[in-house]
């Protein structure tokens, strides 16, 4: 049986209500991991009006499975143009699945000082956590088997969609 | 045994994956622009408050100094460090060779050490290349083996970080004229250049020396040769100076070091033949007044202090990419 993937737009506006109570306009910063995660914040942070400029992060070097797989290749340069000591963080991402992006980013968050909170927003939780970690605003939940990706597309025009691939 | 008599790169695992860095020469085009692009996101570790990646934690590198140089060793230890690995500096000039212990047994002992990465640097052309052959011979694929400059014959990682500099000042390689001035005879960093320029596509390269200076058949490099730099530097967009080294001096290579200057150090006059957007690099360590001019070197189309930091983040990516093949 197909499943039925989430409209990726719906769930942009749906996790920027949830967020919007919670935000401060000055202060809270809004990091993407890269890629899908790096769109999603930049609509969110669009749709919330937030005043703090946005950061993005490639997490690879500080992936674990790095002995495994090597380097990802990934031109993409974290970038976080504010102070991060003592900010309020929230990273976004597109997919939570095993948990382990989310550790590396937080350690790569580290590397760049010491934030008073980071919190965890995403788009969909898919299920199938190796790691104790669980997101702060989660927009949709749905359960995939470990053999299917479940993947943020950006077309052309800039709509956003999801794919489901097998591994 | 020739270099080239063995049957596969050795460059290159049975995936395609990079595991020794021996030389710029067999690399193919995508695999230089791999690395040059690989490099990019590690530039920016060190503008970090933290400037350490977790990527070799636990690794061992042994930079075997065969021959003296401070400088290149000294990247190779803080792209090392900036990647968590352990470093091992060793003077071997100073230590076993002199009690007259060979390479490959150097490399078997420190291999019985629990060695990962070796970084060597050798005066004899090709020993780098012998290393990783005696590592592959005795079953020790899993140690990787990075050229320092071996001789005359290559300095990859000098090639690979002017190629960073010039892709990052000049974009795209296929539209440039490249001059590359001086002792081409004697540099390692010349052919290293040589090579990664023509396999990145860049249309014209041109070697400007003395004929004393160039080695024969440099033609068949895909170079244009000339022996009078005013018209050798016209219209360029890079200009590659190289290191006179003050022994050729001693031999009747060169008159004297103000004659060089006067035919071949680059002053600010030579370098208004090139296009006024022209980029200065030099590998260092410079010998000013003798192939540049200080009103040069410190002058604004010089990038030869951008080039030492780019040096680093292109040596952090190469370490990252044979430790993770």
């Amino acid at each position: 049986m197909p499943i039925k993937l989430p409209d990726a737009e719906a769930l942009c506006q749906i996790l920027a209500d949830q967020l919007r109570p919670h935000v401060d306009l000055a202060h809270t910063a809004l990091v993407g991991i890269h890629t899908g995660g790096a769109w999603v914040t930049e609509r969110l942070h669009a749709m919330l009006g937030l005043h703090t400029a946005l950061g993005v992060l490639n997490v690879s070097f500080h992936r674990d499975d790095y002995n495994q797989r090597g380097l990802h290749a990934n031109t993409q340069t974290s970038h976080i143009p504010f102070e991060t000591e003592g900010a309020h963080i929230i990273i976004v991402d597109d997919v939570l699945y095993t948990g382990r992006t989310i550790r590396a980013a937080m350690n790569e968050l580290f590397d760049y000082g010491r934030p008073n909170k980071i919190e965890l927003a995403v788009l969909a939780d898919r299920g199938g956590r190796e790691l104790p970690i669980a997101a702060d605003f989660c927009a949709h939940t749905l359960n995939l088997p470990t053999a299917q990706m479940l993947e943020l597309e950006r077309a052309p025009d800039g709509t956003l969609s999801f794919r489901l691939t097998d591994k | 045994m020739t270099l080239s008599s063995t049957n596969r790169n050795p460059q290159l695992n049975k995936h395609g994956e990079l595991t020794h860095l021996l030389s710029i020469e067999g690399l193919p085009c995508d695999m230089l622009t791999r690395i040059l692009d690989t490099a990019i996101p590690f530039t920016e570790v060190a503008e970090r408050e933290v400037k350490k990646v977790p990527l070799l934690r636990g690794k061992s590198v042994f930079n075997l100094f065969f021959e003296n140089s401070t400088r290149t060793r000294t990247t190779f230890e803080i792209a090392a460090k900036r990647l968590s690995a352990d470093v091992i500096n060793l003077n071997i000039n100073t230590s076993s060779a002199s009690k007259g212990e060979t390479l490959l047994d150097t490399a078997d002992n420190l291999a019985a050490m629990q060695a990962d990465m070796f970084v060597v640097r050798h005066a004899a052309s090709g020993a780098p290349y012998l290393m990783a052959q005696h590592l592959a011979a005795t079953g020790q694929n899993h140690i990787h083996v990075i050229n320092a400059g071996d001789g005359r014959h290559a300095h990859p990682t000098q090639g690979l970080l002017d190629m960073y500099t010039i892709r990052h000042y000049k974009r795209d390689f296929t539209q440039l004229t490249v001059a590359i001035v001086g002792d081409v005879l004697h540099s390692r960093v010349a052919r290293s250049q040589i090579h990664a320029l023509t396999t990145l596509g860049v249309p014209e390269v041109r070697v400007i020396a003395p004929k004393t200076l160039l080695p024969g058949g440099v033609e068949r490099l895909g170079v244009r040769v000339f022996n009078d730099m005013k018209e050798g530097l016209r219209g360029v967009d890079v200009v590659m100076m190289l290191r006179l080294q003050n022994e050729r001096m001693q031999g009747a290579l060169l008159p004297s070091a103000q004659e060089y200057f006067k035919s071949y150090g680059l002053t600010m006059d030579k370098l208004a033949l090139a296009k006024p957007d022209a980029i200065v690099m030099h590998p260092g360590p410079m010998n000013r007044g003798v192939e540049i001019e200080s009103a040069v070197a410190d002058g604004t189309q010089a990038v030869i202090l951008p080039q030492v930091t780019f040096g680093i983040a292109v040596r952090m990516a190469v370490m990252a990419m044979l430790a993770g093949a």
